[in-house]
């Protein structure tokens, strides 16, 4: 039995960490991660390689269980053993670096295969939906192309598309710029602005610093496994630690 | 040289031929689908079953393609036999084509579920995809698509290679052609004819194959190109 997720008063934040710790064998990678993600804000992610930014948004989705601490989502206990998997799978929606649309569908049905296959929805309403997320995403032209005829731009707009289908309170989104050329980043980062305009909640692990100053409402800053630095997007401007500084600084 | 060549008294047998011939496709088809099945069930144990199992299918897979197809016939034929069951040469010969095959379709769909990197999977289970609907929609189906050009070679292969089971008078091509060479004395002839023959075949499953191909992956269908 898995407890209700607790009633959702707008004070809730739609994802909260607290303590959260993490280790890969003796590789400690999440040394005590706590912040809050309020409904319908944006938070971006910022920090070195291998200072644990994909390990947090992926403890979020439970891509990995942690050792210690406590995560909720949208009421989802996420680090105790009886969590509804699919009831946060149904709640949380992710984007990858990689865009991971499957390669053997068209977009259409890379769209309708969740909506269809989880919720049961009937094809021909999901079809409708597939339109309305692609048009959101500016790739109606291509619901009957399969992925390998695609830019990648377009791929990870199509991934988007697939999420988005899912109706999820919270969206996450990992570097997914960072396999692009940079000619193409630009007309992802448009779809993730307009999704932020729309009030979707979401957290952002991004390189791209430019975007993350002008999108998020709260900044954090992981340096070796701690955050190490929270605040409004102004923190970019005047960072209160030298890490921050030196990180902002060198556009890394 | 005198080659002196008369291909009417193998030619007069054309019934025996084609009984033969159909008793081949017959072999094919039946170990192609019964050894596709156990092949994917096999390369699914490999893969997510507990480690008995996998260490059961991985057994199965290299006793099978350390050893030749003659003695696993035999193998079947006394290993039955010395249990005390009589079943007929056709009975025998499919089973161990079956048995055969399906090593070599393991080996193949495990290369196509190695072929699906991670971030795939993970795409899945993120939209909320139950493990089940991950492996057939994430897994399965395009490892499948994926690796159908080696599977189908295979099974074209497995045909040819059923000539083997007239060692045990199965009573397909190769076994008519023994007999109508011993009795006709047109050896070179015989197996002229039953070498065409076995083209064909060859040819006839090809087509097959492509056509099934061409049905259920439409993305095959559409764009001609290897997944
Ligand atoms: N599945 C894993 N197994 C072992 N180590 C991992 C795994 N995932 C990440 N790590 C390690 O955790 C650390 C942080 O990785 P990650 O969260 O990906 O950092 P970031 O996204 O900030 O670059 C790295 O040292 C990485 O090697
Ligand atoms: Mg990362």
């Amino acid at each position: 039995m898995s407890p209700a997720p607790t009633s959702a008063t707008g004070q809730d934040p739609a994802v909260r960490l607290s303590d959260v710790h993490k280790s890969f064998g003796t590789n400690k990678v999440l040394d005590g991660v706590s912040f809050d993600v309020p409904r319908g804000s944006v938070t971006t992610i910022i920090g070195r390689s291998g200072s644990g930014k994909s390990t947090a948004l992926r403890c979020i989705d439970r891509f990995e269980r942690i050792d210690r601490g406590e995560i909720t989502v949208c009421g989802h206990r996420v680090h105790e053993p009886s969590l509804d998997l699919r009831a946060l799978r149904l709640d949380v929606g992710i984007v990858f670096q990689s865009y991971n649309l499957f390669p053997h569908l068209t977009v259409e049905e890379n769209i309708i295969l969740a909506p269809t296959a989880v919720k049961k929805m009937p094809k021909a309403e999901a079809r409708e939906l597939a339109r309305r997320v692609l048009a959101q995403v500016g790739l109606e032209e291509k619901l009957h192309a399969y992925p390998e005829q695609l830019s990648g731009g377009q791929q990870q707009r199509g991934a988007i598309a697939r999420s988005l289908a899912m109706q999820p309170k919270v969206m996450l989104f990992d570097e997914v710029t960072s396999a692009l050329d940079p000619e193409l980043t630009g007309e992802v980062l448009k779809v993730i602005e307009q999704l932020a305009a729309d009030g979707m909640t979401m957290v952002l692990v991004t390189h791209e610093m430019a975007f993350a100053r002008g999108i998020a409402d709260q900044v954090v800053f992981m340096h070796r496994g701690k955050v190490h630095e929270i605040g409004p997007a102004a923190i970019l401007s005047s960072p209160a630690t030298q890490e921050l500084a030196q990180f902002v600084g060198t556009g890394l | 040289m005198n080659l002196n060549l008369d291909f009417s008294v193998v030619l007069e047998r054309w019934p025996s031929l084609l009984d033969g011939a159909m008793v081949t496709l017959q072999l094919a088809c039946i170990a192609t689908v019964a050894g596709g099945a156990i092949g994917i069930l096999c390369a699914i144990g490999r893969r997510s079953g507990p480690p008995v199992v996998a260490a059961l299918c991985e057994i199965y897979v290299e006793g099978i393609r350390n050893t030749p197809l003659l003695v696993q016939i035999f193998l079947v034929y006394f290993g039955l036999a010395s249990i005390g069951l009589q079943l007929s040469a056709m009975t025998v010969a499919a089973l161990a084509l079956t048995i055969n095959v399906g090593a070599y379709t393991t080996e193949i769909v495990r290369a196509g579920f190695e072929s699906i990197n991670k971030g795939q999977i993970e795409a899945g289970q993120g939209l909320g995809l139950s493990p089940a609907q991950v492996y057939w929609h994430v897994i399965l189906l395009p490892a499948i698509e994926r690796v159908y050009p080696s599977l189908t070679s295979q099974f074209v292969l497995l045909m040819l290679a059923s000539s083997v089971t007239s060692q045990i008078s199965a009573e397909e091509l190769t076994a008519v052609a023994n007999y109508i060479q011993s009795d006709t004395y047109r050896a070179f002839e015989t197996y002229i004819v039953v070498a065409l023959i076995y083209v064909v075949l060859s040819l006839v499953m090809r087509a097959g194959f492509f056509g099934i191909g061409q049905l259920i992956f439409p993305r095959r269908r559409r764009l001609g190109t290897p997944l």
